[in-house]
């Protein structure tokens, strides 16, 4: 409490610095370097595009408030260029050369996977702000976006429950994401009395477009009697052509509900929305929700993006969670110094977008409530269930060889440590 | 956004009451149920916009009871979005076709500030419901087509001894064939649960043929779980018979699949065709010129958003142009100074392809545009309930073809046909003839990237219209020019559609990723067997 008030008038200080010396270069070199890795062309740039927006504008804004330990905030932004070798050069030349006290960036699980031995190596930073697979615990990593138990197990729950669903397809794209989620569900399904041969489990690759017999399949699939729904962990763009065959061979979210774990608001407004009404979504975040935080940060953004049609998504929640609880550890601290502030941050809360605060856990993951919303006609989602926060679980409860392992980067100082063996695994189960 | 935010609040209140009216509506059912019956047509109305969502469903359950003539109407348009509320004036109105609203209870146009009215939201279960509801109410509608989909729902939704016996009497004056036998299928399917085995044979034996699911599914349960051997037998050889004409269906369907996917590769193919089949230039632009297409469906649906239904055929002839004209731009300004450099030309086109992707981006949004389909693209031809071809593939494969044929007439019939034909095959001489060999490349070369505009067009009704367009097809049609043999449009052709039809049968055994993995290989075996593809040149022109 007493740092903060002190940071508060380090701050104050910091800004009548600013006014008084007026001097650009010497303002330069008083700076707190902030990395922004995301990529600007390439497949991912629709998504990435985004939340390097979202970085920029949430440094603008802390900026305005007097910056960071008296110092102002300065972005560096690089391009990966959606290629995943080249994520792991640009966090080397982020952390070496730029010398930034943290990294935001990501989003496609094999970037992360890549930049993950550097950040560890060079004892950086890194907030990640996608929804992933889980079964990861790194010492410098921090998630602030969903682990299974986050978005996939509840999504499943309310369609067994309030959709009394009893058959399943797990349709994915060809990756780790959908592969390794699709693993739990697998496992969790027949943990729930559900048999094999209701379950059909299919992939497709990246950017596929030709559906017409997956679709097909699924309806043939779908009329054995049983209510179906279609669990979806498919990427990107693949998403419009698969919608538009669902909606064209007539598969109404009535029939054949289709819970989708990466279908955002962003996704929907690129594409036409009418044909998907009724379909689902798992996130932590809707545009839709009510609370006044997240009013005051869609009118912030739709200022800064200079567009008042631009839409918000969930991964920009979990960036701005991510981003606000660097921002608190960094004052808790008094310092950039990467082990002061890992130390600083478990524990800490910042209000999330949805009314409800979101705590940092020790395994590096945080608190989330799951919210289940049905697409509309405008291509928002009408909250249809939500739970109250649910903690993030790094080591999924539902696969063998993970349900005994456990993060817990305080207590245990650990990242997988099996709860049987009483044995930490350290560097060789990463 | 705002209706939906609106609702929100809604929802969350009824979610504090709901632990209140549950202890309430136990304290009413216990007391008299007449309490809460004599709520009239309007007050049942007016409560369907300020209940929770589980109220509304009870709300309309009351609403369908009353018989009213306006019920019908309320449950339709609740059912698809068009019953609006104004929770100031606390009126309730539905908003018709042409955008007008009009008022449920009164049922007269509204004329004053519609600016509150909001739209009264529903959710799956909610839908579901009332599609039920509408069902019933709508099966004896004079309208044909709304009691075919009536009595499908309750053929869908199984009946009830009430439902059963209203069907069958109804199943007597039904004049429409295919009403009567949805309606004589439904029963049949009640029958299947009678406790009279001869009853249930019966009923086994009328379902024999029939396509439905449910149908099948009733079939399969019946042929494991039924007590009676003889049920059980006559129910496993009804759906022996019925497999096999399922069978052949599908059939039928994968040979459609394949047909719609080789469409899509001869239309990403057939101008590469031109300009790396007749010309010999290798280009890497290829895929970003229709892209070019495929942007341009877009703006033209950007300029005229109220005729969607006719900005394709607007499109086609724009995208010719646009992609055309960007083909001669590269042709004079990049590829003209490279011919006979394979090599290099490929290089400079990849180049110029990640300079479009990248122009594309900066002026239109990494992101991706939407483009809707129209009206006549959306939805499928049913011919039964196991074959279904949706609109949008099948016009998409008329499509192929057609400029498929025009562009071989071109090239046969026209004198800029026979012109590029003279060029390709001896330059010199038929420069020595006085032709503009210059020339006529440049506008070959605009006629394949305007032909791969067009083919940007089709795609854009089946992908996404965004900067990576491109990359997605730009080794597919190369892959189908290879194959089908370098300099023969007929080649294109068969290439394309033996490749769709190939892919599609090894997809249900193989898998989307692995069938393509498979195409790849067989490809790269038959090249090697086969080095100028299915249909190579003869004559001396291959010779070079």
């Amino acid at each position: 409490m007493k740092l903060k008030l002190i940071a508060k008038h380090v701050g104050a200080l910091g800004i009548a610095a600013g006014l008084t010396i007026a001097s650009f270069s010497a303002q330069a070199a008083d700076t707190i370097k902030v990395g922004v890795l995301h990529s600007l062309s390439g497949t991912m740039a629709i998504s990435e595009t985004t939340l390097k927006d979202t970085v920029l504008m949430l440094i603008e804004e802390q900026n305005k408030k007097g910056g960071l330990l008296g110092k102002k905030l300065e972005p560096v932004v690089v391009d990966p260029a959606s290629n995943w070798p080249l994520f792991a050069e640009k966090t080397r030349q982020l952390l070496e050369k730029d010398k930034v006290a943290a990294i935001f960036g990501c989003w496609t699980s094999v970037s992360r996977k890549s930049v993950l031995p550097v950040v560890e190596e060079l004892n950086g930073i890194l907030f990640y702000p996608v929804q992933y697979e889980g079964e990861e615990s790194s010492k410098n990593v921090f998630y602030t976006g969903a682990a299974p138990n986050q978005q996939a197990i509840p999504a499943v729950d309310y369609l067994m429950k309030e959709g009394k669903v009893k058959r399943w397809v797990l349709a994915g794209t060809d990756y780790v994401y959908p592969r390794t989620t699709n693993k739990i569900l697998e496992a969790y399904l027949k943990a729930k009395g559900v048999k094999q041969e209701d379950i059909m489990i299919n992939y497709t690759p990246f950017g596929h477009s030709d559906w017409q017999n997956i679709v097909s399949d699924i309806k043939k699939f779908g009329s054995a009697g049983k209510k179906t729904a279609v669990v979806s962990t498919i990427n990107g763009d693949a998403n419009v052509p698969f919608y538009r065959e669902l909606g064209n061979q007539k598969v109404s979210a009535t029939d054949i509900p289709v819970v989708a774990f990466s279908v955002g608001e962003e996704e929907l407004s690129g594409l036409d929305a009418k044909p998907l009404v009724g379909h689902l979504a798992a996130w932590n975040y809707f545009m839709s929700s009510e609370s006044a935080a997240n009013k005051e940060f869609i009118a912030k953004w739709k200022a800064f993006i200079k567009d008042p049609k631009r839409v918000t998504n969930d991964p920009m929640e979990a960036t701005y969670i991510g981003f606000n609880l660097w921002v608190k550890a960094v004052q808790k601290a008094g310092t950039t110094d990467t082990d002061k502030v890992t130390a600083a941050i478990v524990g800490l809360e910042q209000p999330n977008l949805t009314g409800g605060v979101s705590k940092m856990l020790p395994n590096h993951h945080i608190t989330k409530p799951v919210l289940i919303g049905e697409i509309q006609e405008d291509g928002q989602f009408l909250t249809v269930s939500s739970t109250p926060l649910v903690a993030g679980d790094a080591w999924s409860d539902y696969l063998e060889g993970s349900k005994d392992l456990e993060s817990d980067w305080i207590s245990l100082k650990c990242g997988n440590y099996n709860t049987k063996t009483k044995k930490c695994l350290g560097a060789a189960a990463k | 956004m705002i209706h939906i935010s609106h609702f929100f609040k809604h929802f969350i209140l009824a979610f504090m009451l709901i632990g209140i009216s549950t202890v309430n509506s136990v304290a009413q059912t216990e007391a008299e149920p007449i309490a809460t019956a004599p709520l009239d047509f309007a007050a049942l109305v007016q409560q369907l916009a300020t209940g929770s969502l589980s109220e509304r469903g009870d709300t309309v359950k009351q609403i369908a009871l009353l018989k009213d003539p306006r019920s019908t109407v309320i449950i339709a348009a609740l059912e698809q979005g068009n019953l609006y509320a104004d929770n100031i004036s606390n009126k309730v109105a539905i908003k018709d076709e042409t955008g007008n609203f009009v008022d449920a209870i009164a049922q007269s146009a509204i004329t004053s500030d519609i600016s509150n009215f909001k739209k009264i939201p529903v959710n799956n279960s909610l839908r579901n419901q009332l599609r039920s509801l509408s069902a019933q109410l709508n099966l004896s509608s004079p309208d044909e087509a709304v009691r075919l989909s009536a009595v499908k729902r309750l053929l869908n939704d199984g009946l009830d001894a009430d439902s059963a016996a209203l069907l069958e009497e109804q199943s007597k004056t039904e004049s429409v064939d295919k009403i009567k036998s949805a309606m004589d299928i439904a029963v049949a399917l009640f029958s299947l649960k009678n406790s009279d085995e001869k009853i249930r044979i019966a009923a086994v034996d009328s379902l024999r043929g029939s396509l439905e699911p449910e149908a099948r599914s009733a079939l399969t349960e019946t042929s494991t779980t039924d007590e009676s051997e003889a049920v059980r037998n006559t129910a496993i050889s009804a759906l022996k018979s019925i497999e096999s004409t399922i069978s052949y269906y599908r059939f039928g369907e994968t040979i459609f699949f394949g047909l719609s996917l080789g469409s899509v590769l001869l239309l990403s193919a057939i101008g590469l065709a031109i300009t790396f089949g007749v010309m010999g230039v290798i280009n890497m632009a290829h895929g970003e010129l229709m892209m070019i297409g495929a942007y341009c469906t877009w703006v033209i649906q950007q300029l005229f958003p109220n005729h969607i239904s006719y900005s394709l055929l607007l499109a086609v002839p724009t995208a010719f142009i646009v992609a055309g004209a960007v083909g001669v731009a590269i042709e004079r300004g990049v590829i003209r100074f490279l011919y006979g450099r394979p090599l290099e030309t490929l290089l400079a086109t990849f180049g110029l392809s990640l300079v479009l992707q990248q122009a594309a981006r900066s002026l239109f949004s990494p992101l991706n545009r939407a483009v809707s389909l129209p009206e006549w693209m959306s939805g499928s031809l049913v011919i039964n309930p196991v074959l279904s071809i949706t609109y949008n593939r099948l016009y998409i494969l008329i499509f192929a073809i057609l400029i498929f044929f025009m562009l071989l007439m071109i090239l046969k019939k026209t004198s800029l046909g026979l012109k590029v034909r003279a060029v390709s095959q001896n330059r010199t001489m038929a420069r020595a003839v006085g032709v503009r060999a210059s020339w006529v490349d440049a506008l070959t070369f605009g006629l394949g990237s305007g032909i791969a505009g067009v083919a940007g067009v089709a795609l854009s009704q089946l992908t996404n219209v965004g900067p990576n367009l491109g990359q997605a097809y730009i080794i597919d049609s190369f892959m189908v020019v290879v194959f089908g043999g370098v300099g023969n449009l007929w080649g294109t052709l068969v290439g394309a559609m033996g490749l769709g039809i190939i892919n599609k049968f090894l997809e249900p055994y193989a898998g989307a990723v692995l069938a393509k993995v498979l195409v790849l290989v067989l490809l790269i075996l038959f090249i090697q067997k086969k080095p100028k593809g299915m249909f190579p040149q003869k004559g001396r022109a291959a010779a070079d």
